[in-house]
């Protein structure tokens, strides 16, 4: 199962200082494991409420990390790409995968896959056990829609303002965190779903 | 890409001023009380979602606004749906309005709505009552719904399984173990209601039922699976997509463990999946017959199959499940994406079949032709190395009671992918994970495993961030007695090797002769015949041929314009926590030979590393470390390795250039070249190194620094005294030499500044400490006893020595005796 998927910036902000990444949209699936992984604790619904925020900022800040090493080490530029040019965009992006130790953060040892777009990475954190070659396939598609969909090369923030888009995206092509096994010709029958969403 | 805007939005939505948000709430109230909603509810509901998710901190939402907003969850516009699961997946509801997990209107649940209720699940209970909820709408077949109100039932069932797999009943358990048999290996096999392209000449005559089709475009001959394609889909063709999507995972956590067989039962199920086999292999021998017709052929082993209970009943539909999809990934897809999904579906069909066969130890023998036959396919092609990953699990867990060889496929894992796809992330971490799971049994039933470290650390070279933490797990394990000198040199020369593999990727990819005469010096060598050896053993893939090479040096001067490459420069910065875990596992496992060749070879390198700034004094800072450590633990190692120390110690350029490394092994000659420590150690011996380190001393501290050199540190002046003290304790004799230089160092110093220290109060230090020295020499007895201390000293037995028990066992008797 997919845990949870983020949009953040792998970009220097402003506002923030190096190293930390503001999260854009964020969606964990599933119940929240701190409602009963520890009951001594007594966490109330605020407290897990700000315990999942925090440790999707230490994933997006741990994804960040890795795509700046990895931009590094393979010493590319990066090329700006406009409106129009996803398909381009896509396949310049940097791509790569984050071990996640049990305990940082979640209970349990996770595998964060991530694709970055220029300033921005789309990361998707997933158990183990999972089929990484699907997941990958996963989040390349679900990227390049929401490129599309969000026009986010161009300038504006539709992320924040049209997140139910994702939203929507996301029921269709991974429910509740579950990877599909789609060709091409189901995948195109959920699209068609998600743009008849898109359209109205 | 990242706007400006996107921050201003944030800020704006965390500093809403209280009174803002009340008005706002209060409009959005009255907006979503009209009968018709729009744009505008559409927006306000954003705004609100980003508002209230902008924070860490929960914003609660006024009753009224929670119960409105509450109500579009069943809203028919999907829109509303999405945007009010999200706004109350933000917040909390208030109280009296939390969520009644025990109401029947599930049936009725959409996605939207499903998710907002897994998300603030707070209990098992809370999760078992959906559990039972949606599973009483799944055998109810509700088709009054939209058509997709059955799809997200295994999505959400699946997830819950994660986190608490007892919320489903014996009962429960069952009743999906035979709904996802259906689904599975029952769904049409005839494309589904597509629209009609229209016109007044279609009638119901005119739309045959079209048999699905495979990604090649031949008409399926057998079951439906998620490699066949056609117009439309029916509803049950969905389920199978879901099923199988959830399938590993639901036998993962229902049929990993095996209740308690007996063998009894054993022999049963034994003999009922012989005759299974018997009949399978019937029906494979008549499908190549009839390869692509468009007979659809029902497999032979239903009938007989249907005598099994539900749960092994869906092991069996797995297992012929996994099989077609292997024949079927066989085919040659028209689209890219669909060629991608088979090599998914190969992974997943591999891990299930591993896992039904853990489960039935039987199904082996059934299976493990076909792993072999798709072994054989795909093992020349590096492209479908993910794949033979999965592969290689199957092997190690059931290989050995197959009595399959194994050998072919261990070449490739340990051999071909680290050499050849080192620069594939994905493999990297997938490999390094298959290691990481299996540790214990490849190191049992893999005997080349030990040797593969050179291959293995190329992963490590190329990327160092992404799996560093994979090695510092593995490391441990590839640490034994006969490879752990060559490891430490292959450590040390991983930023070498990090270059090497930088320019072997660079010379596939550059023309030979660089437009403009503009090449790399390394590049070049690494092309020329003349050093061709030296970078072939870099790249060797097995350990075994040899400690290092020769000509290192020459190495280092060639890949000296690599050192500021950012992959060498990440490798070099893991290196010295690999040094670390690697001493404190050798030390385990090593013997004093081996541990005195270690000392060797560290004092070698200290000089022999590749000039990367701040990694030479790293290394020396982990040697200096270990070395200390080494001779505490074996103290008899100095006297063993005092030539070597000796030749060490004797080097004055050392001084200036590896004065951490310079001092400790200093103090290790002056703490431990003692007859206490070994009965070898001979008055010669003292004598030698007190001349040797002697001599050091008069240098530094007779003239000033050689040209570009700084003054010597002041901790090198005194361990070097301190050294010369020690050993003239031990061999009074020697006492008026470091007398006469102690005195002789205090008058000089008395006359003003000195050329080899530029620091007052350094200075004074120094001098302090030579006068303790010198009056504590005075006495030869006490110097002996405190710089020689006996054993027993420094690890005290308190209520063991027989000096002070009896001093202790008085003094607890008079507490006794006189307490309260």
């Amino acid at each position: 199962m997919v845990r949870c998927f983020l949009i953040h910036t792998v970009c220097p902000v402003s506002a923030l200082s190096s190293g930390e990444s503001r999260v854009l949209y964020s969606r964990v699936f599933g119940p929240d494991e701190g409602a009963w992984s520890d009951p001594d604790r007594g966490l109330s619904p605020e407290e897990r409420r700000l315990l999942q925020k925090e440790k999707i900022t230490v994933v997006a800040r741990q994804v960040r990390s890795a795509v700046s090493l990895s931009r590094e080490a393979s010493g590319r530029l990066l090329v700006e790409t406009v409106s129009g040019e996803e398909a381009l965009a896509l396949q310049e992006a940097d791509g790569g995968v984050a071990r996640l130790r049990a305990g940082d953060p979640f209970s349990e040892e996770m595998s964060a896959l991530w694709l970055a777009v220029q300033s921005l990475g789309f990361t998707l954190v997933c158990e183990p056990h999972e089929n990484l070659l699907l997941a990958e396939g996963t989040l390349r598609n679900l990227t390049r829609h929401c490129l599309e969909t969000l026009h986010m090369l161009g300038p504006g923030s539709e992320v924040l303002l049209r997140s139910n888009r994702v939203d929507a995206l996301l029921s269709r092509l991974l429910p509740h965190g579950q990877l599909l096994f789609l060709n091409h010709r189901f995948a195109q029958s959920l699209e068609k779903e998600v743009a008849a969403y898109l359209a109205k | 890409m990242y706007a400006h805007s996107s921050e201003s939005l944030i800020k704006q939505a965390r500093e809403i001023q209280e009174s803002e948000l009340q008005k706002f709430h209060s409009r959005l109230g009255k907006l979503l009380q009209g009968k018709e909603l729009g744009h505008e509810a559409v927006d306000s509901l954003q705004r609100l979602h980003i508002i209230l998710s902008a924070t860490k901190y929960t914003r609660t939402l006024p009753p009224e606004l929670h119960k409105r907003v509450k109500a579009l969850l069943s809203s028919p516009a999907e829109q509303f749906q999405v945007l009010s699961s999200a706004v109350l997946r933000e917040t909390l509801p208030p109280s009296g309005q939390e969520l009644n997990y025990n109401q029947d209107n599930f049936l009725q649940l959409n996605s939207h709505a499903a998710a907002l209720l897994l998300s603030q699940a707070g209990s098992r209970a809370d999760l078992s009552s959906l559990c039972a909820q949606l599973l009483r709408s799944l055998e109810s077949r509700q088709s009054e719904g939209p058509a997709n109100s059955l799809t997200h039932t295994l999505p959400i069932l699946n997830t819950i399984l994660t986190h608490s797999p007892d919320c489903l009943t014996e009962d429960h358990v069952t009743l999906l173990s035979k709904k996802l048999v259906d689904w599975l290996r029952y769904a049409s096999i005839t494309q589904g209601g597509g629209v009609p392209s229209g016109g007044f000449f279609t009638g119901p005559r005119s739309r045959q039922p079209v048999p699905t089709a495979e990604l090649d475009g031949t008409v399926s001959g057998d079951f439906f699976t998620v490699l066949c394609v056609g117009q439309g889909f029916t509803e049950d063709q969905w389920m199978n997509v879901y099923s199988f999507s959830m399938l590993r995972h639901w036998l993962l956590t229902y049929h990993s463990v095996s209740n308690g067989n007996n063998t009894a039962d054993t022999a049963n199920r034994l003999q009922l999946s012989l005759s299974l086999s018997h009949s399978h292999s019937f029906s494979h021998d008549d499908r190549s017959e009839v390869d692509g017709s468009v007979v659809s052929m029902v497999s032979a082993t239903s009938s007989s199959s249907r005598l099994l209970p539900p749960k092994e009943r869906l092991r069996e539909k797995a297992f012929q499940y996994c099989q077609r999809l292997i024949e079927q990934s066989d085919r040659k897809a028209h689209k890219r994406t669909d060629t991608d999904l088979q090599k998914a579906c190969l992974v997943e069909a591999v891990c299930i079949l591993d896992c039904v066969c853990g489960e039935d130890a039987s199904l082996v023998y059934r299976t493990f032709p076909c792993i072999k036959a798709l072994f054989g396919r795909l093992s020349s092609d590096l492209s479908f190395a993910r794949v033979l990953l999965p592969i290689a699990q199957f092997y190690l867990n059931h290989g050995e009671m197959a009595a399959v060889d194994c050998e072919c496929v261990w070449k490739l894992v340990f051999g071909r992918f680290p050499a050849e796809l080192f620069n594939n992330q994905f493999l990297a971490h997938e490999l390094l994970r298959f290691l990481r799971l299996n540790l214990e049994s490849l190191q049992l039933r893999v005997p080349q495993y030990s040797h593969s470290f050179p291959n293995l650390l190329k992963f490590l070279a190329w990327d160092s961030p992404a799996v560093v933490d994979d090695f510092v797990d593995l490391l441990p394990s590839l640490v034994t007695a006969g490879t752990a000198v060559e490891l430490l040199h292959t450590l040390l020369d991983l930023p070498c090797l990090s270059a090497t593999l930088v320019l072997q990727v660079r010379s596939t990819c550059l023309p030979i002769s660089e437009p403009g005469g503009r090449g790399l010096l390394s590049l070049d060598a690494f092309r020329s015949q003349s050093f061709r050896g030296l970078f072939l053993f870099l790249l060797r893939g097995e350990a075994g041929s040899g400690d290092t090479i020769d000509r290192l040096s020459t190495l280092h001067e060639l890949l000296a314009e690599t050192a500021d490459w950012s992959r060498v420069v990440q490798c070099a910065q893991t290196v010295p926590v690999l040094l670390h875990i690697f001493f404190n596992t050798v030390i385990a496992v090593a013997d004093e030979k081996l541990l005195a060749h270690l000392v060797q070879v560290m004092l070698e390198r200290s000089s022999l590393l590749l000039n990367i700034p701040k990694y030479n004094k790293e290394i020396h800072r982990v040697f200096s470390s270990h070395l200390l450590r080494l001779c505490k633990l074996h103290p008899s190692l100095v006297v063993d390795q005092s030539h070597e120390l000796l030749e060490f110690a004797g080097a004055t350029a050392k001084v200036y250039s590896k004065e951490e490394i310079y001092t400790h092994v200093v103090w290790v000659l002056g703490e431990y070249l003692s007859v206490s420590c070994d009965s070898r150690c001979s008055v010669k011996l003292i004598t030698s190194c007190f001349e040797t380190l002697e001599a050091v001393l008069f240098e530094i501290t007779s003239s000033a620094p050689p040209p570009g050199a700084d003054c010597p540190v002041p901790r090198v002046v005194t361990s070097l005294m301190s050294a010369l003290a020690k050993l003239a304790s031990r061999s009074h004799d020697l006492i008026p030499r470091v007398s006469l230089f102690l005195s002789k160092l205090r008058t000089v110093t008395r006359g003003g500044p000195v050329a080899w220290c530029s620091d007052e109060e350094d200075l004074v230090a120094i001098v302090t400490r030579g006068e303790e020295l010198w009056s504590l020499l005075k006495a030869p007895g006490v110097a002996q006893s405190v710089l020689t201390p006996p054993a027993l000293v420094t690890s005290p037995q308190w209520h063991r020595d027989t000096n002070v028990a009896m001093l202790l066992r008085l003094r607890a008797l008079t507490n006794l005796t006189h307490s309260q």
